[in-house]
This record gives structure tokens, C-alpha cells and sequence, in this order.
């Protein structure tokens, strides 16, 4: 009879331990919230091009090439600069990054891609968030993997890092190229 | 005595005109700013996630609580409002989760407690019934130290 509360507890505690372990390994993060738009295609949207840059619409990623990645950012988000390290390295490897600037002003924007490097071959403007508001984005940076198919099959949110370009978007890759 | 009336005939929108609120860049009538409030008190905000849409300081939930107003003014049903945060940031918007299978568990918790209680306390007094009568041996000890 004290065997069930007993058994209970170690059940918990074990769970809280490996919820923990695993928040530390960051391959889990419990503030991160599953994405409606995976498995379908982006929300209709039109954006201006920034930084000199060409801007792209939802029909311009609805077939690419090659699986590729979205990229919000701004360039008044700290993590986004650490960040920068990891596109340019990703952008350097082949991989096709798409940015979008969120709510940035046009000369900061400027300022952050001269300091921070540029890995976009398209750069996007959403000025007052709207089609983030469509995309449910809810912080930057965050990324979006998009298949040949035009489809958003897994979203980010937050600095892409070591751990996760190896745990997730490595074998994604591998998935859908 | 022309302009005199005409004043007094736009007394009462004067009025009309003190009573809109204005809320997240968004005018209306007192009515709708409340049924903006109901639902906007219903919605998680995405950014502090243990606040309210309408507690939130964040530019997001300003932004969700612009939309909410502009939506309840043109006379949009509550339900669509929903539907709207729902299909952009999944049902971990709505503060209360609606009853589907990924809930159920959720839902049927206080039941299962409830069983979890009543199957205890039932297997707790199964267990202390009425004690063992007691053999000869017993009986002699007890009488011995009744008499002391």
C-alpha cells in the first residue's frame, strides 16, 4: 500500500528529471509553440524588397529548387546577431536563406547586415508585422524550412544553433533535397 | 434662432461622440470596447505566456488587440475572432483549451482523481475489518494482563 505513493514519486521525479536534462541539452524548450502552418503552405503575402535587396511573395517560395529556409529577423533582436554567425555559415554551405526584416527601419537594417554580414539571397520588409501576424510569428528570430513543394515542414523559433542545425534541420535536409 | 437650433440638434451626437473610446489606435462604443475586452481576456499572449492579450504590454499583444477591435466594430461574430488567432497561432492561444482529444486526459483529470481516491480509501478499509480472533495462547495472555 505505501509501495503506490512511493512508486508515484520516483515516477515523477524521474520525469522532471528527464524534462530537465533535456531542456538543458536544449533539444527541448517548453516556451516553444508548434507552428499551425506546418505541413501547409504560407498565408498570401506581397513584401517590398529592403536594403536594396529583391523583396518575394508567398508564389515565389511555393516551388523552390532546393529545400530552403525563411528567416525572420530585425535588427533590433540581440539573439539575431548571434545568430548571423550560423546563416552565414549555412548560406555558405548552399543552403538558400531568405530574410525578412520585422518592424526595422530601413538605415539600422543597413547597419546590422554591414556589421553582421548579409546570408539572404532574398530580403524582404514586413513594416507593421502584418504578415507576421499571418505567419503566427511571435518573436524573432524564427525560422521556417520550406520543402520543394512549397510546404513549411518545421519552424524555429528562436537562434538557430550548433545543437539544433545538427539534432533537426541537418536531417531535414537529408529528408527533402 | 436658425443656429441656436441647429446647435441643439447636434447636442446629442456631441454626446454620442464623448462616449467612444478609443483603444489601440481603434475608436468604437463602450459596448464593443467591452466585447473586445471578453475576448481579448480569453487569448494567451504568445510573447509573456502566462498573460492575458488585454494584461500584456508586449507590441505583439497590442498589435492581436488592435485586430480584435477592428474586427468587433465591423461586427465580426466572437467565434471568427477565435478562429482568426487560432489558425495563425494554434489552440495554445485560447487560455482555456477546448475539450479535443489532445484534452481529454486533461479534462477527465478530476474524474480519474476523484476514482483514484475512492478506490484508496475503499482498499484502505477492506484491509482493517474486524481483527483475527484470537487463539488459546492469546486469550490466556490477555486474561493475565486484564488482571494485573
Amino acid at each position: 500500500m505505501f509501495g503506490v505513493p512511493l512508486a508515484l514519486a520516483v515516477g515523477g521525479g524521474e520525469g522532471f528529471y528527464i524534462l530537465l536534462r533535456r531542456m538543458q541539452a536544449q533539444t527541448y524548450d517548453p516556451h516553444a509553440l508548434p507552428s499551425p502552418l506546418i505541413g501547409k503552405r504560407p498565408p498570401a503575402f506581397n513584401l517590398p524588397g529592403a536594403a536594396g535587396m529583391q523583396g518575394f511573395a508567398n508564389t515565389d517560395i511555393a516551388a523552390p529548387p532546393k529545400p530552403m529556409l525563411v528567416n525572420w529577423f530585425a535588427s533590433w533582436c540581440v539573439p539575431c546577431t548571434q545568430e548571423s554567425v550560423m546563416l552565414d555559415r549555412l548560406a555558405g554551405g548552399g543552403l538558400a536563406i531568405w530574410g525578412v526584416a520585422y518592424e526595422d527601419d530601413a538605415q539600422n537594417l543597413q547597419k546590422f547586415l554591414a556589421a553582421n554580414g548579409n546570408p539572404y539571397q532574398r530580403l524582404a520588409a514586413d513594416v507593421d508585422g502584418t504578415t507576421a501576424i499571418n505567419w503566427g510569428v511571435y518573436g524573432v528570430p524564427e525560422t521556417y524550412f520550406i520543402d520543394k513543394a512549397g510546404i513549411v515542414r518545421w519552424r524555429y523559433a528562436g537562434a538557430l544553433t550548433d545543437d539544433v542545425v545538427a539534432s533537426t534541420l541537418t536531417p531535414l535536409l537529408e529528408k527533402y533535397s | 434662432m436658425r443656429r441656436l437650433l441647429l446647435l441643439l440638434a447636434l447636442l446629442p451626437t456631441l454626446a454620442f461622440a464623448q462616449d467612444m473610446v478609443t483603444r489601440d489606435g481603434v475608436t468604437m462604443t463602450p459596448a464593443q470596447e467591452t466585447r473586445a475586452e471578453a475576448i481579448g481576456d480569453q487569448l494567451r499572449c504568445l510573447v509573456c505566456q502566462n498573460e492575458s492579450i488585454e494584461d500584456s504590454n508586449a507590441k505583439l499583444a497590442a498589435q492581436l488587440r488592435g485586430i480584435i477591435r477592428t474586427q468587433v466594430v465591423k461586427g465580426v461574430p466572437d467565434k471568427n475572432i477565435m478562429d482568426y488567432m487560432v489558425q495563425r497561432y494554434g489552440i495554445f492561444v485560447l487560455l482555456k483549451p477546448p475539450v479535443s482529444p489532445l484534452t481529454w486526459l486533461l479534462y477527465a483529470m478530476p474524474v480519474l482523481a476523484l476514482l483514484c481516491g475512492l478506490a484508496a480509501f475503499w482498499f484502505g478499509r477492506r484491509k482493517s475489518g474486524a481483527p483475527a480472533p484470537l487463539d488459546d495462547a492469546e486469550a490466556a495472555r490477555l486474561e493475565v494482563l486484564l488482571r494485573e
